[in-house]
């Protein structure tokens, strides 16, 4: 069991340190897909790895893989009282210690997620009931809602009834191109589920708020998705297009904001519109074949060992 | 709710189907619509001896900047409820960003 534990540990630190160089890496704005794909298997990966360790080293020496051993333990605890002499007290108040923990990471992580999926649909339905109300549509921007505000935005509400919305400021920024290349990003978003990607993240970010690691994983996809969303557009609309519609949306936030909340609002995402204009703008060749078949097996890799550790003994 | 809206003093249902007349809808139709806006919250109603009168809980004006507010609100612990076409950009940035525009609109169609 503790060669299990080895390369559990092994496997948490190695998603912990892979995130750390994937967040400050060039290659994922090349192909954003791929690099989507690695985050998602780095954070399930982690949770998988770091709850299995805590449990395995619960765990009874049995062959069984961590699920097996946890339950042999388990049943050793009930028919303990008979059998008091078996084993050291320390150990089993240390193997009782990781159960614990282990349970409490797991429940954490489950909890948080759930939560934070709760939060998310119930802000939704109170927007979409809003902009039920306050909301109307405009020839000039076919399939969105417009929302009279001077200031420059444009967001999708994801979701089953999904909504893709834009601001009157956004109709007198742009001009008609521009704006048929912005609604095209953001049909991509709604049709691609990008909300999807981004959620675990976030209820990551819920349960270590303390953790810079989860925050700059959380903005690495965020930014990874707006790219594939341009990436989609790009297909529909000529790139440059859309380059100028980031242009005047990046320099209207700035000089414009329409009140003093919207403002202080500039913290975080440094540098990302100019990160998405350059790339639009010269764009770089994709990933070659192998690397996308490398970053493909990390993925795997990364689920599949610590997953199959719970049944497979080692 | 643009009847209460563009109203200052609270209504009640009939007063709301009066101004609502030229959309011929049903009494019932109106009452249960504002029912339901009260127990969203967008709508507040106290008791004027027989009937409920209705008034909006915030301004349009308060509810299209809440709406903004959460669309460009991108930084910090943000929800991911929504997904905004371009986050919030520092000074600097927007300088930057406001050079490069201007250089690239000195040579259009290339």
């Amino acid at each position: 069991m503790l060669v299990t534990v080895g390369v559990l540990t092994a496997v948490a630190m190695t998603a912990v340190t892979g995130a750390t160089m994937l967040a400050s890496a060039a290659w994922p704005g090349r192909a954003p897909a791929a690099a989507i794909l690695l985050w998602q298997a780095l954070g399930l990966g982690w949770g998988l790895a770091a709850v299995g360790a805590l449990a395995a080293l619960a765990a009874r020496p049995a062959h069984t893989g961590v699920a097996g051993g946890v339950l042999a333990f388990a049943g050793d605890a009930v028919g303990q009282a008979a059998d008091p002499a078996r084993e050291p007290i320390a150990l089993t108040a240390f193997r009782v210690t990781c159960l614990v923990l282990a349970v409490a990471l797991l429940a954490l992580l489950c909890w948080v997620l759930a939560a934070v999926c709760a939060a998310v649909l119930r802000t939704r339905r109170r927007h979409r009931a809003l902009l039920t109300l306050l909301a109307r549509g405009d020839p000039k921007a076919p399939g969105a809602l417009v929302l009279d505000h001077p200031a420059a935005a444009a967001y999708c509400l994801p979701g089953l009834r999904s909504r893709i919305v834009i601001s009157a400021g956004t109709l007198d920024l742009l001009d008609p191109a521009e704006l048929a290349a912005v609604l095209a990003h953001e049909r991509a978003h709604v049709r691609e589920r990008h909300d999807l990607v981004l959620l675990p993240f976030t209820a990551l970010c819920r349960a270590f708020p303390r953790c810079g690691v989860t925050f700059r994983a959380q903005h690495a996809v965020a930014l990874l998705v707006e790219m594939l969303a341009d990436d989609r557009a790009r297909r529909a609309r000529p790139a440059r297009e859309l380059a100028t519609a980031l242009m005047r949306f990046g320099v209207a936030g700035a000089s414009a904001p329409p009140s003093g909340a919207l403002a202080a609002t500039a913290a975080g995402g440094q540098g990302d519109v100019t990160a998405r204009v350059t790339r639009l703008l010269e764009p770089q060749p994709g990933l070659s074949r192998l690397l996308w078949v490398g970053v493909c097996c990390s993925a795997l890799v990364l689920v599949v060992v610590p997953a199959a550790l719970f049944v497979i003994p080692l | 709710m643009d009847v209460l809206w563009d109203t200052a003093s609270p209504l009640t249902v009939r007063e709301v189907s009066e101004r609502l007349a030229e959309r011929e809808l049903a009494h019932t139709t109106v009452m249960t619509v504002l029912d339901r806006l009260a127990k969203k919250g967008f709508a507040q109603r106290e008791r004027d001896g027989r009937a409920w009168q209705y008034r909006p809980a915030a301004s349009r004006e308060a509810y299209v900047t809440e709406l903004m507010l959460s669309a460009l609100d991108q930084a910090g612990d943000r929800q991911a409820a929504l997904a905004s076409f371009a986050r919030s950009v520092t000074d600097s940035e927007a300088r930057a960003l406001r050079s490069a525009l201007e250089a690239f609109e000195d040579r259009p169609g290339d």
